[in-house]
């Protein structure tokens, strides 16, 4: 009943809206925390702070930030950084040359992500400091030839569920985890979806019927109008 | 009665004692039980393999997968428009608050911003989404205890909500409204009124449920002190929204990382219990909802003038980068994680739900229990299945 709302009114609410001056304190502290395990790091304007840390001390990074009071485990996942940009849309004859052994191997870019990288995979985690009303994204790139990485389960029981996920999505393994099953597909389900290389059958069966939710435009027209868009797209400052 | 009726009557209990007997020796070990895919407390396909020993749980793991559609995999060809008819999906009963981190991410790479009069609205349509879908909860709670009446209130009152969504945006349940710089629409005429009119009905929703459940005896016994979370534990694994706050952790992502939405141009408080358990969760949502309705007015009542929508090129590339937003859904936390490339469509985007974090608890929370408390801890965390399986 309404007569017993807990008194919470003595807890200030911070915010993490506390600006790009914070931080940039906060980096300097996790830096400072952290030491050689950091590798870069990265703050978006009026955002987010990035850290990429070493794969290797992947674990004790989460163990240090979490007594630093970022004990509050948003989300771990990791991200592929193949190029395919063939592969977006009409992708045949991208993936026919990933079934190829001869083929070459496919490019990797990961020097537009915030605070780089240098592997085909990256690990992603966000973690929250409801106290001091922060939040980090970790990353740390996963080596090409094993690519697999210390379970943070006992640091952050959440992380369980997410490892999990992660391992049938893109094919990395975690270190102690006990219990690697799939989460969503099938047990007999070959192949780990979200890696770029992965095919999406659905495609292949039944072409896309639309690339742009516009209007087709005439061929003839087609150059001129593009420029113009391009054009436009630049003067509104979207292409900074 | 003849005598040997009532002879064969006798053999046939003596017959029964002795299977009886036997049965005594026989063994009685741990039982799996199979609770779903189809249950109402799933709200969708969840199982949930239970290992019993009598009458208390063990182990419990939840089995998923059901209804998983690769929602990550298919934004990567996808255009930025056209994913937000995905994004509806994942909470189908909140869509319209489920568009509003991802374009708020797409706005961030791009460095636009929506005007005043647009970021308004959606916040107003946000708490409408979180009405609706609190209103369900809430009468849904009854329905795990044994009561049917708190239901069909809910549903008919979440129906005045839902035609107002309806109303500005066109969609029941799958609105499609945001745009990458704005709304599609403004709000049609008379509707600030009429919306005026079902917030107070819904306070008046809450009250009954109040009245019907929160100080009814039966309850308060099922749900008190059943499935306490503590918070460090709902803080390791990563709990948001309600069931993080009925832990007692004060922490709503509304106010405390507001991405740039009307909640800071007005009052409203964060409702919070110390219990952490199904009584507490209830509470906390039923307190939300009442607080939303209050907010909803508040919004509609400041509500600036202006355009909806921000100049936006018409076909919308966004520059290589990445962003993470996050919001305060009904459920809890969800945030899109968003790499862009500088093309048409993202590169990847990490769907952070909710109910994923929510549910991956159950494991722990549920050893020990007993089994019907299975059912109303399961349904006072409140998951949607779409928001766990994307």
């Amino acid at each position: 009943m309404s007569d017993e709302a807990p008194d919470n009114d003595e807890q200030v609410a911070i915010g993490s809206g506390q600006g790009d001056a914070g931080r940039e304190a906060l980096r300097s502290e996790l830096e400072d925390l952290l030491g050689a395990a950091v590798v870069d790091s990265h703050i978006q304007e009026g955002q987010n702070l990035w850290l990429r840390v070493e794969a290797g001390r992947w674990q004790d990074v989460a163990r240090s930030l979490k007594g630093a009071g970022f004990n509050y485990f948003g989300f771990l996942s990791a991200i592929d950084w193949t190029v395919a940009p063939e592969g977006r849309y009409e992708d045949t004859e991208f993936d026919a040359g990933l079934d190829d052994d001869d083929a070459e191997p496919v490019a990797i870019d990961n020097t537009t992500g915030h605070a780089g990288g240098d592997t085909r995979f990256q690990l992603l985690m966000q973690l929250h400091a409801p106290a001091r009303g922060a939040a980090v994204l970790v990353k740390a790139d996963v080596p090409d030839d094993a690519p697999v990485i210390d379970t943070l389960r006992d640091v952050f029981p959440g992380a369980d569920w997410h490892e999990r996920e992660t391992h049938e999505m893109f094919g990395i393994g975690f270190t102690g985890h006990p219990q690697l099953v799939p989460i969503y597909l099938p047990t007999e389900f070959e192949g780990h979806p979200l890696r770029k290389d992965f095919p999406l059958l659905a495609r292949h069966v039944k072409p896309w019927p639309g690339v742009v939710d516009i209007e087709e435009i005439p061929e003839h027209l087609e150059a001129e109008l593009e420029a113009a868009v391009m054009a436009e797209f630049e003067a509104s400052g979207g292409g900074e | 009665m003849t005598a040997t009726s009532d002879q064969a009557q006798r053999a046939y209990v003596a017959a029964q004692a002795a299977d009886a007997r036997v049965n005594v020796e026989l063994d009685t070990g741990d039982m799996t039980l199979n609770i779903g895919p189809q249950h109402p407390a799933t709200h969708g396909t969840l199982r949930i393999a239970c290992q019993l020993d009598g009458e208390q749980v063990i182990m419990a793991e939840p089995i998923m997968g059901y209804m998983h559609r690769g929602y990550e995999k298919l934004c990567e060809v996808r255009t930025y428009p056209q994913c937000t008819t995905l994004i509806n999906r994942i909470d189908w009963l909140g869509s319209f608050a489920n568009e509003v981190p991802f374009i708020l991410a797409a706005e961030q790479l791009m460095e636009v911003e929506a005007p005043p009069r647009a970021q308004w609205i959606r916040t107003i349509l946000f708490e409408l989404s979180r009405i609706a879908n609190l209103a369900l909860f809430l009468g849904d709670m009854g329905v795990q205890v044994g009561a049917l009446t708190p239901v069909f209130f809910a549903f008919r009152d979440r129906e005045r909500v839902l035609n107002q969504i309806e109303a500005a945006t066109g969609g029941r349940f799958h609105p499609n409204f945001d745009r990458i710089g704005g709304l599609k629409d403004d709000l049609p005429k008379g509707w600030i009124d009429e919306t005026r009119a079902v917030m107070a009905k819904m306070r008046g929703f809450c009250d009954e449920m109040e009245d019907l459940l929160v100080g009814n005896e039966i309850f308060q016994t099922r749900c008190r002190g059943v499935g306490v979370i503590p918070a460090d534990v709902a803080l390791g694994y990563g709990l948001s929204g309600a069931n993080l706050r009925a832990s007692g952790v004060d922490w709503d992502l509304r106010r405390d990382a507001n991405p740039g939405l009307a909640w800071n141009e007005i009052d409203w408080r964060v409702w919070t219990h110390p219990d952490g358990d199904s009584f507490a969760r209830y509470w906390v949502r039923l307190q939300e909802t009442r607080e939303a309705t209050y907010m909803v007015e508040k919004l509609l009542d400041g509500l600036p003038g202006g355009p909806i929508m921000a100049k936006v090129p018409r076909i919308i590339k966004v520059p290589a980068g990445e962003a993470y937003v996050s919001t305060e859904n009904p459920l809890g936390e969800m945030g899109y994680y968003v790499v862009s490339k500088g093309d048409l469509g993202p590169f990847r985007v990490k769907i952070r739900t909710p109910s994923f974090n929510n549910i991956s608890i159950v494991p722990w929370v549920m050893k020990g229990v007993y089994v019907p408390d299975v059912i109303t801890i399961l349904g006072s965390l409140y998951f949607i299945l779409g928001d766990i399986d994307r």
